[in-house]
């Protein structure tokens, strides 16, 4: 049943990079000339991001990452048909779309460096600290389009979650809570086939699009490495949210190239073939091909688009290895909005506890 | 003053809450046209409306995931979980995400979501509707958990805890749902902190402390050892994160011996941390060591046998005894 081509997936952009037309088309009619490189741009640059980011957690300076490699056309293609106002929940893998958010880019890696429980205020770029608990963000974004309604407002909440959180509970459940109030949500699932080691076929025998009808909620599936089609069922269910049509789901069936995490061994577990089966759909390469055969890629396109991501790479870079170390008393604060008399008491205790080493002479223990 | 019952003191009270502020909304189920199973929000979504009094879908993890999203917004949700026992499927809601956000956050998102939990035995239940689950979200960094035991804490503590930015469990002894009190509407709320225990009956020979439906049986246990002679503190915790030490101490400072009581099982459960604490921060005053009366470790009995698990007046004088080193039921029993 489960397919990664086919008539019910939407595709806007081939493979081999060539402009289709389709009932969506009209959705992205506007997405010519500049606007197309602005896309090939900003694909680039997360990749670079994304490569840079590897990078840095191979040479010890990030714990963790958790690579993009492969899905940019899903997180920029629908990033970027937002609006504003808009409101992203996103898993932690979601930094693409972060990125067209206007997050800082040392932001997005001092969670990764432990410098800090988050990066970027939510509030500053309309996008909720990334959701480490698969699926949990689900239930928040559902819950921010109810209140976004109660106000009156036609922005619209969008939730970015993985093919194994369609296994959990708290999706399930925010399908049914968006659905019976018809919250103005946008259900957008990237299913990259893997959930670190199992294949999408463990999470569901069917399409995940074709679970979100059963709950009363339109779906449509996409090819996840085409940007243009990616952005074109985004701007469509976001359309339907802020007209009052309640919510919708999007699969976009992407690859994640690289493993789960920079701590994963995807060689464990998959099939080499199917890297190189995939890398043939490469979303990043397709719009090249588009874009030099509409004569869009010159040499000047070229050497900005990687001028722009070296510039990008070596801010992130910057910015993560002069990154200030936290204080120690740092781990106490802003549990609670206002002091808590028996942490109050722990951190006091703390404190003289490392004072004692000052008095002693200085060193630690 | 007027006259009204424990659960018309907290309809009162959210009643209040609403009209105060327009970002309280509540939500749970079956809170709307019934008012909710103990008739809590009755009239409510009458009054405010089913944008403000939401009936949800049977999803204890989505109500509360949904009042994340809503919090974060600004709103202020007021989540009724129907019984103690139906809790646990939106405990990761609770645990990971509601007490973690503005940690998680550094100050930038606040959760000031109330969590209405009817909670404890004593009304002959089916499983599951009968249970003392506190110890779990005491133990949760970035919750603050309150129980109340009388109509004027209740009317006063739901709209401080919804007044509240940090997130509140708000533990009802739904036992007490009916019994009728004093409540005066025009008290000065700054006089409830959500961080104070009461002393409820002052006393020299033993301190007694309690919380939620336990305080009534804690304050008739108090009348029936006076009976005998012995002059028992009652206390009434109020908050339980954080717990009041300062009240806790100042009474053991000057009984010298502490009883602790709760229907919740005893390993792990308040008493083991009163007890803990309190023999940290006041050793040297203490004449026995800490004694607890406290539900068994066991699964919430059948309603034939709750009378076994509960602590009762007759519980609570023994562990009385046996704090003083009178005549009890362990007497002679090695290492009690």
């Amino acid at each position: 049943m489960r397919s990664v081509s086919g008539e019910n997936l939407v595709q806007l952009l081939t493979p081999e990079g060539t402009r289709v037309a389709g009932p969506y088309g009209e959705w992205v009619a506007d997405i010519d000339g500049a606007r197309l490189q602005g896309l090939y741009e900003d694909m680039v640059v997360v990749r670079r991001v994304d490569q840079e980011a590897t990078a840095l957690q191979r040479q010890g300076e990030l714990a963790l990452w958790p690579p993009l490699l492969g899905q940019e056309a899903a997180q920029i293609g629908s990033g970027r048909a937002l609006r504003k106002d808009d409101f992203v929940f996103s898993s932690y893998r979601e930094n693409g779309v972060a990125y067209c958010r206007g997050a800082d880019y040392t932001d997005m890696i001092r969670v990764w460096r432990g410098n800090a429980p988050s990066g970027w205020n939510p509030y500053e770029i309309n996008m909720a600290t990334p959701q480490v608990i698969i699926g949990a963000q689900t239930l928040h974004a559902t819950g921010y389009a109810m209140a976004t309604k109660l106000d009156g407002a036609d922005a619209v909440a969008v939730a970015y979650f993985g093919d194994g959180a369609t296994s959990q509970g708290d999706v399930n459940e925010a399908m049914v809570f968006a659905a019976s109030f018809q919250a103005p949500v946008v259900f957008f699932c990237q299913n990259n086939q893997w959930a670190i080691s199992e294949p999408v076929t463990l999470q569901s025998q069917r399409d995940i699009a074709d679970r979100a009808p059963g709950f009363g909620i339109p779906s449509v599936r996409v090819d996840g490495n085409d940007v243009l089609a990616c952005m074109a069922v985004t701007r469509e269910a976001l359309e339907r949210a802020r007209s009052g049509g309640g919510p919708s789901f999007i699969e976009a069936v992407t690859y994640r190239m690289g493993p789960h995490t920079t701590a994963d061994d995807p060689t464990r577990y998959r099939d080499p073939n199917e890297l190189e089966d995939w890398k043939g759909r490469d979303p990043i390469d397709r719009l090249a091909k588009l874009l030099e055969a509409e004569g869009l890629l010159t040499g000047d396109v070229t050497d900005r688009v990687n001028a722009k991501a070296d510039e990008v790479a070596a801010q992130l870079r910057h910015g993560c290895v002069t990154l200030p170390e936290p204080g120690d008393l740092d781990v106490f604060n802003n549990v609670y909005t206002t002091p808590h008399s028996v942490l109050e008491r722990q951190r006091d205790h703390y404190s003289r506890y490392l004072a004692s080493f000052e008095a002693a002479g200085g060193g630690t223990r | 003053m007027s006259t009204m019952t424990f659960g018309r003191a907290i309809n009162t009270g959210l009643r209040r809450a609403m009209e105060h502020d327009s970002k309280v909304v509540l939500i749970g189920e079956d809170i709307g046209k019934l008012g909710g199973v103990f008739r809590i929000t009755d009239e409510l979504q009458k009054d405010f409306g089913a944008h403000r009094v939401i009936d949800a879908p049977l999803a204890e993890s989505a109500i509360l995931g949904t009042a994340v999203g809503m919090a974060y917004r600004g709103y202020r949700p007021v989540c009724e979980i129907q019984f103690d026992g139906f809790i646990y499927p939106a405990f990761n809601q609770i645990v990971s995400q509601v007490a973690k956000l503005h940690y998680r956050t550094q100050g930038r998102v606040k959760m000031p979501l109330t969590i209405r939990v009817p909670f404890g035995g004593g009304i002959g239940a089916a499983e599951h509707h009968s249970e003392s689950p506190e110890a779990y979200f005491m133990h949760t960094s970035g919750l603050r958990v309150i129980s109340v035991s009388n109509p004027q804490d209740a009317f006063a503590m739901i709209q401080q805890a919804i007044a509240c930015d940090d997130p509140v469990l708000f533990f009802e002894p739904k036992r007490r749902y009916h019994v009728k009190g004093e409540v005066d509407e025009e008290v000065d709320l700054g006089s409830f902190s959500l961080e104070q225990a009461r002393v409820e009956i002052a006393g020299e020979d033993v301190t007694l402390v309690a919380y939620g439906a336990l305080v009534q049986v804690a304050k008739d246990a108090a009348l029936a050892a006076r009976e005998e002679g012995i002059s028992v503190e009652v206390i009434d915790l109020r908050s339980l994160s954080p717990l009041d030490f300062a009240t806790l101490e100042a009474s053991v400072r000057k009984t010298g011996r502490l009883v602790i009581t709760h229907e919740a099982a005893m390993t792990g459960g308040l008493g083991a941390e009163v007890a803990a604490s309190i023999t940290e921060r006041c050793f040297y005053h203490l004449e026995h060591a800490p004694v607890r009366v406290t539900g068994f470790d066991i699964p919430y009995p059948p309603a034939k046998m709750e009378h076994h698990h509960l602590p009762d007046l007759d519980r609570m004088l023994d562990g009385v005894d046996r704090v003083l080193g009178r005549t009890n039921s362990l007497s002679g029993l090695e290492g009690n």
